[in-house]
């Protein structure tokens, strides 16, 4: 192994990481490998504190997704009680998670990739973000900024504030909902499903253009893991696990997520803070599978909503079996959003969200607790023991991103092969391996529970150590 | 404040230390008054840009707590570079949540979250030369470099954060009376 190219900070995506590319003798790729390279240490300092505590805490993961995580939080806090939660509160969890997929998969496609997908993977660096969308495409990213601006209005509107809202708890939520913020609501929804339908056809118009991209850009066959209804049907709060290939046979089905030790395994490597989660009976790395967006779309039969199963009819259409492309996140992520406006207004029309009885009591009943729900990223798993005084003793977080480790890894080694030759580095060439990460939108403050940022160094290096070329960006 | 861009705007910076973008995803609440900004500044480095190397800035907001021995490194640049920096965000302020491990040696934390939880070990990531070592003591930005202004809240809320960045770029005070935080 000769030469080692690094990318970092890896941007626009929400965290923080590097890549390492590695040359052979003959100037060509021989492997690549994605760092996550932050780490907070939540499993340790949750140790010795309330249960009831944990939403607020683990909150504070993730401001991307500070939803998935208290949502994850307080169900696994309802299993240490032994509870089932009222259904008004149920309810208003389910509407609130729909809100967060949806202002996190607007981030996602908005104000992160639409730069590449809209001014070019090749357009000038200074104007690659929302702000130069803004210039050349202002109709798109107002929408854009609105939709997300959407989704956080919901979420502070139940819970009191848009990031780490302390509104869901062991046994429901504090709150019950008004008349006035249902009415909000639903007034918005017809604008969330007019920029939603406009963004699809944009997006259909330029996928040709694409074409390299989409076959390159991660393009393997791997397992898909989601969580789905009984009937089969897209599910986010509360289903079972089914598992497919990239066939689109169903390898396992009618997994309880509470068992989910039984089935998923976790690896730590020394190069990465993110650890790699794989699925047991394949081992370990042969167990790689991906989950989010493109794998919920691949285990659900149908969506259930009327607007966003015309789309997916269509988008399963395009390839029969399971679409592996990871190009396909993008699209899989308004298909998902369309879904999501059409769930937050059947909810919001639904008379039981304004039921007053919002939270069960009831005193510890288990000393040991699992919390599961679909996170925009993909499926995620709260585990917590607990003494009989309600203290954590030990907390496990499979988180969704982690989950697609092995597979983003997959995937910026399959680019850059495709578009990194040893002596032409360009700078829209690196862009392209940073694409094939954008795809997964990793939320790294998530999968390591941190994150942060650093200047480029794109370094050619000898074996020896010597650096040969250099190219930094900015 | 002098503008140090060629196109006459003040130009701001974001960082991101050990934080969980909460503070980020706050300044993004701005929502349209950030189209309106964009036409009065210009955001140079940030997580939501491809610039990789810190340039100069007028005014930089760092959110995270300074946890590892890249943050260490960066936060000196930055502090180089940017004429105001702002810590941005409890973690910046105090160290808040990231810094909740310092009850903790650094090889109980990794041995609970790599060792522990893990069904195959191939390596734990300690510093090398990859991944970076994790200081002993997670420390609020002040205790590193010089601060120019806290912006204190869990996150701050978009209306604080409006009022501070409007302020700075124009080269006012900020004044947050009347506004709510967090
Ligand atoms: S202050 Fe709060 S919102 Fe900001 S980074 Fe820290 S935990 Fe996240």
């Amino acid at each position: 192994m000769a030469e080692r190219i690094i990318i970092n900070p890896v941007t626009r995506i929400e965290g923080h990481a590097k890549i390492s590319i590695y040359l052979d003798d003959s100037g060509r790729v021989d492997s690549a490998q994605f760092h996550v390279v932050e780490f907070r240490g939540f499993e340790k300092f949750c140790q010795g504190r309330p249960f009831h505590e944990m939403p607020g805490l683990m909150s504070r993961i993730c401001g991307i997704c500070p939803v998935s995580h208290i949502l994850a939080s307080a169900k696994a806090g309802d299993h240490l009680l032994g509870v089932q939660v009222p259904p008004a509160a149920e309810k208003q969890r389910r509407l609130v998670n729909y809100a967060q997929l949806l202002q996190s998969h607007a981030l996602s496609f908005f104000h992160l990739s639409a730069p590449d997908l809209l001014l070019g993977f090749d357009s000038p660096v200074e104007k690659r973000n929302v702000f130069g969308l803004a210039e050349k495409h202002p109709e798109t990213a107002r929408r854009g900024i609105r939709l997300r601006q959407f989704g956080q209005r919901i979420v502070e509107l139940l819970g009191g504030k848009k990031i780490h809202p302390a509104w869901a708890t062991p046994g429901g939520v504090l709150s019950a909902v008004s008349t006035d913020t249902r009415d909000e609501i639903l007034a918005c929804v017809p604008e969330a499903i007019d920029t939603l339908q406009k963004a699809l056809s944009t997006m259909k118009s330029i996928m040709d253009t694409f074409h390299d991209e989409i076959e390159h850009i991660g393009n393997f066959p791997s397992l898909f893991l989601g969580t789905v209804s009984r009937e089969g049907e897209l599910e986010y709060y509360n289903g079972l696990i089914r598992i497919v290939d990239g066939e689109g046979n169903i390898v396992a089905d009618g997994l309880d997520p509470l068992r989910y030790h039984t089935f998923l395994g976790e690896a730590s490597e020394e190069w990465s803070f993110m650890k790699f989660p794989y699925y047991k009976p394949l081992g370990y790395p042969g167990g790689m599978y991906r989950v989010g967006p493109l794998a919920r779309l691949n285990v659900a039969r149908w969506a259930g909503t009327s607007l966003a199963d015309r789309e997916l009819r269509e988008f399963k259409q395009r390839i029969r079996e399971s679409v592996c492309q990871s190009f396909h996140y993008h699209m899989a992520r308004l298909i998902e959003m369309l879904h999501a406006v059409e769930r937050i207004e059947e909810i919001a029309s639904d008379a039981e969200l304004l039921d007053t009885h919002v939270c069960a009591r009831a005193g510890q009943n288990r000393n040991e607790g699992i919390g599961s729900c679909e996170a925009p990223r993909g499926t995620l798993f709260h585990h917590y023991t607990v003494d009989d005084h309600g203290l954590i003793q030990k907390a496990n977080l499979l988180i969704a991103t982690a989950q697609n480790n092995l597979a983003i890894n997959k995937a910026v080694e399959q680019t850059a092969r495709r578009f990194v030759a040893g002596n032409t580095m360009t700078e829209g060439m690196l862009n392209r391996v940073e694409a094939a990460i954008r795809c997964y939108d990793p939320c790294l403050s998530c999968s390591t529970h941190a994150i942060g940022q650093m200047p480029l160094v794109v370094e050619l290096k000898s074996s020896t150590g010597d650096v040969l070329s250099r190219i930094e960006r900015g | 404040m002098g503008a140090v861009n060629g196109n006459g705007k003040a130009t701001l910076a974001t960082v991101w230390l050990g934080g969980c973008s909460g503070c980020h995803m706050s300044l993004l609440d701005l929502d349209e008054r950030l189209l309106d900004l964009a036409s009065k500044m210009e955001l140079k480095a940030s997580p939501l840009t491809d610039y990789k190397d810190f340039p100069e800035v007028d005014v930089v907001l760092v959110e995270g707590a300074v946890a590892n021995s890249e943050h260490l490194e960066h936060i000196r640049t930055v502090r180089e570079r940017s004429k105001i920096l702002v810590s941005f965000g409890d973690c910046a302020v105090t160290g808040n949540v990231t810094a909740m491990r310092n009850a903790f040696g650094v090889d109980d934390v990794l041995n609970t979250a790599y060792r522990d939880n893990s069904t195959v070990i191939i390596g734990i990531p300690v510093g090398n030369h990859i991944v970076p070592g994790l200081l002993e003591r997670v420390r609020p930005v002040h205790e590193v470099v010089k601060v120019d202004y806290f912006l204190p809240g869990c996150p701050p809320s978009a209306d604080a954060i409006f009022e501070f960045v409007a302020a700075l770029i124009e080269g006012r005070e900020p004044s947050l009376e009347g506004r709510k935080f967090g």
